[in-house]
């Protein structure tokens, strides 16, 4: 705790890849193994989606396939991926606002013991108070003034601090600025150039996106760059931060994907047994049936299979209704 | 008829909240209050979701779990992200904001994150969530939990968000001037603040509570007025809707220590509501 995450900003070249004058677009598709390339041990990977809307399961589970080491998962309030990573070891520091499935699952146990036990270190800021780190980096300024944290514990814990305006001698709380070396954010649609739109709430996804050095892009549906042109004020991302692009159907399932599928509370009601009966194991065999045998994100889903992805659709559609 | 000790909190909550306002809800106990009201007595309240979720008007039986989620969405004049929501609230734009607490102190500070030593916790709670952004910024700040000697102590172990943290001038003092806990509403009681020293006070008793049972379920000595008030009892038509908006996932499928004792979440993101049950067992 206290260590504030913070990436020195990036040299020029190494912010972005160099972009000759006369350089055509670029197809950014590829796939979720190669995307993960992109993603290196170490790194501060900023998770898109909030909670268990919109997360980009199929590209965090690639991450965890890969057998990637020490990453540090910033995310506004993060759910149970959490606890896959660090079970995997693939995470050692968790910066967030929150950590959990929900009110009905209880609290998690196992995230508990790993920062009680100082086996992982937790980094807690406000819901808001996160969401400014992001926005600052993708203003390109150090830091960013707030009224959060004024008065609390949690402004010295986070590293957060105290200033008075320089205009008004108002006592303002100052948050540095946090850059992810990659940003992953699952969307409803984009285009082989990494124009990407979604539906519905944003989430903290642009500011991450924005913020990042490196930018993965996964989409329910690759689309013709003139769906994009045709309802451009959809599009969340622009296609000069995106370094990667895969289509990934039901990308966010077990998690929900707004109008698309809803989360499957079923789903997460088995990992919460699992923890319950049998604690950090409990974490493990839910890896092992869902990670390691199916061997893939289709074979995820394929385990899951296609009579409760259409079950979750259907809900979806029922809960969009108006 | 005896009415479930969760339930009269959740009614005594909603009546706070006045039509044509605007609400940052949590979800559970504050999100219900804010519902029952929106379809009782103020149709026009605007209910606003961390999540990006700007005037929903949700279905009894689809409230969400989480403040994010697509069950919030319905019927919302906004959907936006979640930065540009907090916002709103950091420019003074919201009324109420509502949360939830595993501890609270005599002067309303909340604890969400951390029992015992910050350097080396006891117990991790799932932390503050946007708790700390609310009663940082709206204009009143509303407490929901349930009356309980270990939530209600003497001082809470660290101060995730802020009440009138060492009484007096103290909260103005340390910036936050756009603000005001206003209560804390239990199932045993209504509590307000003492103006001058800002210690909590009992304000109002729950129907059939007595002063002694609030002042032996609170770890600290409250302010008593003279006179106490005691609290309508809730209507059948707040609580048949109230039962109506319990129905659906939140509550039909009891999970591990689902709602045990009390639906409050500690933080607006809704959250160790329950945290208090386990800590205890574990």
């Amino acid at each position: 705790m206290g260590e504030i995450t913070r990436s020195e900003p990036p040299p020029p070249a190494d912010a972005r890849r160099p972009i000759a004058d006369d350089a055509p677009p670029v197809d950014k598709r590829t796939t979720l193994a190669e995307a993960a390339g992109l993603v290196r041990d170490g790194d501060v990977v900023a998770i898109g989606g909030c909670l268990y809307s919109r997360t980009p399961w199929a590209m965090l589970l690639e991450l965890l396939r890969a057998g990637k080491r020490e990453l540090t998962l910033a995310r506004s309030l993060m759910c149970y991926e959490a606890e896959l990573f660090l079970v995997r070891e693939a995470s050692t520091k968790l910066v967030t606002s929150w950590v959990g499935i929900g009110l009905p699952w209880g609290i998690p146990k196992v995230f508990r013991r790993y920062v009680e036990g100082g086996r992982a270190a937790y980094e807690e800021w406000s819901h808001l108070s996160l969401g400014l780190r992001f926005q600052a980096a993708a203003m390109g300024v150090p830091f960013l003034p707030t009224t959060s944290l004024l008065g609390s514990d949690l402004l010295s814990l986070a590293g957060a601090k105290e200033m008075d305006c320089p205009f008004t001698g108002r006592r303002v709380a100052v948050v540095p600025e946090l850059t992810p070396d990659v940003a992953l954010v699952h969307v409803h649609r984009a285009d082989p150039f990494g124009n990407a739109q979604v539906d519905g709430a944003t989430y903290m996804d642009r500011e991450i996106a924005a913020a990042a050095r490196r930018v993965v892009v996964t989409a329910e549906e690759i689309v013709d760059p003139s769906v994009i042109v045709g309802q451009s004020d959809r599009t969340l991302i622009p296609h000069f931060i995106v370094d990667a692009v895969v289509e990934v159907p039901f990308g966010s399932y077990p998690h929900e994907c707004y109008g698309l599928y809803e989360a499957s509370f079923e789903h997460f009601d088995e990992y919460a047994a699992l923890v319950e009966a049998k604690g950090e194991e409990g974490v493990r065999e839910y890896l092992r049936t869902y990670l390691d045998e199916p061997g893939s994100f289709e074979g995820f889903l394929d385990r899951v299979g296609a009579t409760t992805l259409l079950r979750q659709q259907r809900r979806a559609r029922e809960l969009s209704v108006r | 008829m005896t009415v479930d000790p969760e339930d009269r909190m959740i009614v005594a909550g909603s009546r706070m909240l006045r039509n044509h306002r605007v609400v940052f809800a949590g979800v559970g106990a504050p999100l219900i209050a804010s519902v029952l009201a929106q379809q009782l007595h103020a149709p026009d309240l605007t209910i606003v979701l961390e999540g990006g979720y700007i005037g929903p008007k949700m279905l009894p039986g689809k409230l969400p779990i989480s403040t994010n989620e697509m069950r919030g969405a319905r019927r919302s004049v906004m959907l936006t992200g979640i930065v540009d929501t907090f916002l709103f609230a950091q420019r003074g734009r919201f009324d109420y904001g509502i949360v939830g607490a595993a501890q609270i102190d005599r002067y309303g500070n909340v604890n969400t994150t951390l029992i015992g030593d910050p350097a080396h916790p006891k117990v991790r709670l799932p932390g503050s969530g946007g708790a700390n952004d609310i009663v940082s910024s709206c204009r009143e700040v509303f407490v929901m939990t349930r009356h309980e000697p270990r939530r209600f102590v003497e001082r809470v172990d660290f101060v995730t968000s802020p009440g009138w943290l060492d009484g007096g001038d103290s909260r103005e003092r340390a910036g936050l001037t756009k603000s005001r806990p206003a209560a804390v509403i239990t199932d045993l009681a209504v509590l307000d603040y003492e103006p001058e020293s800002k210690r909590m006070r009992l304000a109002a008793l729950q129907p059939g509570v007595s002063t002694e049972e609030v002042v032996q379920a609170t770890g600290f000595e409250l302010v008593l007025p003279r006179e106490v008030r005691e609290l309508a009892p809730p209507r059948a038509d707040e609580l048949s809707a109230l039962r109506r908006l319990r129905e659906g996932p939140t509550v039909d499928a009891p999970k591990p220590d689902a709602m045990v004792g009390g639906t409050v979440p500690g933080s607006a993101s809704g959250t160790d509501a329950d945290s208090m049950e386990e800590v205890a067992r574990s």
